[in-house]
């Protein structure tokens, strides 16, 4: 099908377009990144912005950053940009991994980390990757700017933080070097989305598991952190099974919906085994880099 | 930027875009909603993209934008203003098809060839970055194209073939000094 017909702007920088948001907030204007999400749901009349405010133009959200190893990436990056970035690879390798296994190359040109995070897909990739690094995320809007931890940002499904004139603009990642890292997921077909995956962080400290992060996509109603299982692995030595420990007080509690693609129960399983491949490798890679 | 901002009717905001197809400039006038594949297809009359799924999982829509693949049943035409777009029919020259073409011809890289334009493109786009690419990374390639027809193998086989084409054609224009590319 074809969208319906819809008001159309292209602002050139962040401040046109928020001044376009709170001109027209009275008919919801919706913020257009790299379409890959949006498009289709409007093709298909899910979504039917009366006013649309594309985002291609702003060059300003498009770039990457990185001082002292701490990253900062516009809203407007492409995902395609962070697997062939060697500051993404250096600065956050678990970004760089996870934006591999987002979609197909074709899709990964235009589709932007802003607008993954924003749309906030309980199965993508990105928002797993924020939570598990304890991403900062940076809203714009008329009203001045804000920061968000990762942590308060994903609500429920397609639902964040974000006001409706609010746009997102920066996601800051904290330096993390030494990390043991690994994205890790359970997909039908090549480049579909998952039906779970997992973003684990691990940190030895001496011969011991020092801090360890752990965020699950695809196993609940939007991304979620579980903080119960890095609690168990802080502190505790690799060679015992706290892996196999965390992986199972990891996937307790969660309830992942049935749908069309998998049962809840088989997806709780997939949880279990992909936490621990990805504290396995995590742990394997932290061993390598010292 | 669109010269009508917020006209009366959504339907009456109309945007006068420039838009370069395969070396050639067109100007046009079209509405907001108006997808590029049928903008290229119905304004321009270039049928070589097709349109399958038009909600960006199947690839037969796929276009060069800049030089890099995309779907274009979910990019809208008001935003390829300014931008070059290559399709399909920038491959052969006359009736003289591209030795891509050719490997596909050859070794039935195609049965109905719906998918065909999308995967000459995505194939030829893959080949521009790397010449000689071995068939696992030619299957990881093209994986974000369907086929319902050939199972994919004989798609493999024709790229594999192609690229050799390919560099066979490069080296030949190097020895001969002509500055012509296979790929023009
Ligand atoms: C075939 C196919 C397969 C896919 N597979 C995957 C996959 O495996 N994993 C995955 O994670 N994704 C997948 N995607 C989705 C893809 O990653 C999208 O690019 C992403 O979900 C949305 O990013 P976008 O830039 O395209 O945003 P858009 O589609 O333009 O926008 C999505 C939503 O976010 C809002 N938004 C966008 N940017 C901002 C901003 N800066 N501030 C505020 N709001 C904003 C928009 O208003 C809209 O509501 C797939 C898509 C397709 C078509
Ligand atoms: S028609 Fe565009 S991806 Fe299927
Ligand atoms: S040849 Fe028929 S879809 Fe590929």
């Amino acid at each position: 099908m074809k969208p319906p017909p819809f008001y159309y702007a292209a602002p050139a920088t962040v401040s046109e377009a928020l001044s376009l948001l709170s001109e027209h907030r009275e008919s919801e204007p919706r913020v257009l990144a790299g379409g890959q999400s949006l498009v289709p749901l409007m093709n298909f009349r899910l979504a039917h912005p009366t006013h649309v405010i594309d985002l291609n133009k702003v060059t300003e959200l498009s770039f990457l950053r990185s001082d002292d190893g701490r990253l900062t990436i516009g809203a407007m990056t492409r995902q395609a940009v962070l697997e062939r970035s060697a500051e993404v690879r250096l600065g956050a390798p678990l970004l760089a991994e996870a934006a591999g296994m987002i979609a197909h190359e074709p899709i990964r040109h235009r589709g932007t980390v802003g607008g993954s995070i924003a749309h906030a897909d309980p199965a993508a990739e990105l928002p797993a990757v924020a939570l598990a690094m304890d991403a900062e995320l940076v809203a714009a809007s008329g009203r001045g700017e804000r920061v968000i931890p990762a942590t308060e940002f994903f609500l429920g499904p397609f639902t964040t933080a974000l006001e409706p004139d609010e746009v997102l603009t920066e996601v800051r990642l904290p330096a993390a070097p030494g990390t043991g890292y690994a994205f890790v997921e359970f997909s039908r077909t090549h480049g579909n989305f998952a039906l779970v995956g997992v973003a684990a962080l691990l940190e030895l400290d001496g011969d011991r598991i020092g801090r360890a992060a752990l965020a699950l996509c695809g196993a609940g109603p939007c991304a979620l952190r579980v903080t119960e299982a890095e609690r168990l692995l802080a502190g505790a030595s690799p060679d015992g099974d706290a892996i196999g420990e965390a992986a199972e007080v990891a996937a307790a509690g969660l309830t992942p919906s049935s749908d069309a693609h998998a049962s809840g129960e088989f997806k709780l399983r997939l949880t279990r085994i992909y936490v621990q491949r990805a504290l396995e490798t995590a742990l394997a890679r932290a061993q390598d880099r010292r | 930027m669109p010269e009508t901002p917020m006209s009366p009717t959504p339907m009456s905001q109309r945007h006068r875009i420039t838009v370069t197809v395969n070396g050639q400039s067109h100007e046009r006038e079209v509405e907001s909603r108006r997808l590029l594949v049928d903008f290229l297809r119905d304004d321009l009359h270039l049928k070589g993209a097709h349109i399958g799924c038009e909600h960006g999982v199947c690839g037969t829509c796929t276009v060069l934008c800049n030089g890099e693949s995309i779907r274009s049943c979910i990019t809208f035409a008001v935003q390829a203003d300014g931008a070059e777009i290559t399709t399909v029919e920038a491959l052969a020259s006359g009736a003289v098809l591209h030795p891509l073409q050719e490997a596909f011809w050859e070794k039935q890289g195609l049965q109905c060839g719906f998918c065909t334009p999308g995967m000459l493109l995505r194939a030829y786009e893959m080949l521009q970055r790397d010449p000689d690419p071995d068939a696992a990374t030619v299957r990881e390639g093209i994986a974000s194209n369907l086929c319902r027809c050939t199972g994919y193998q004989f798609i493999v086989d024709a790229v594999l073939d192609g690229a050799e084409r390919m560099r066979a054609g490069a080296s030949a224009a190097a020895a001969s000094g002509s500055a012509e590319t296979v790929d023009s």
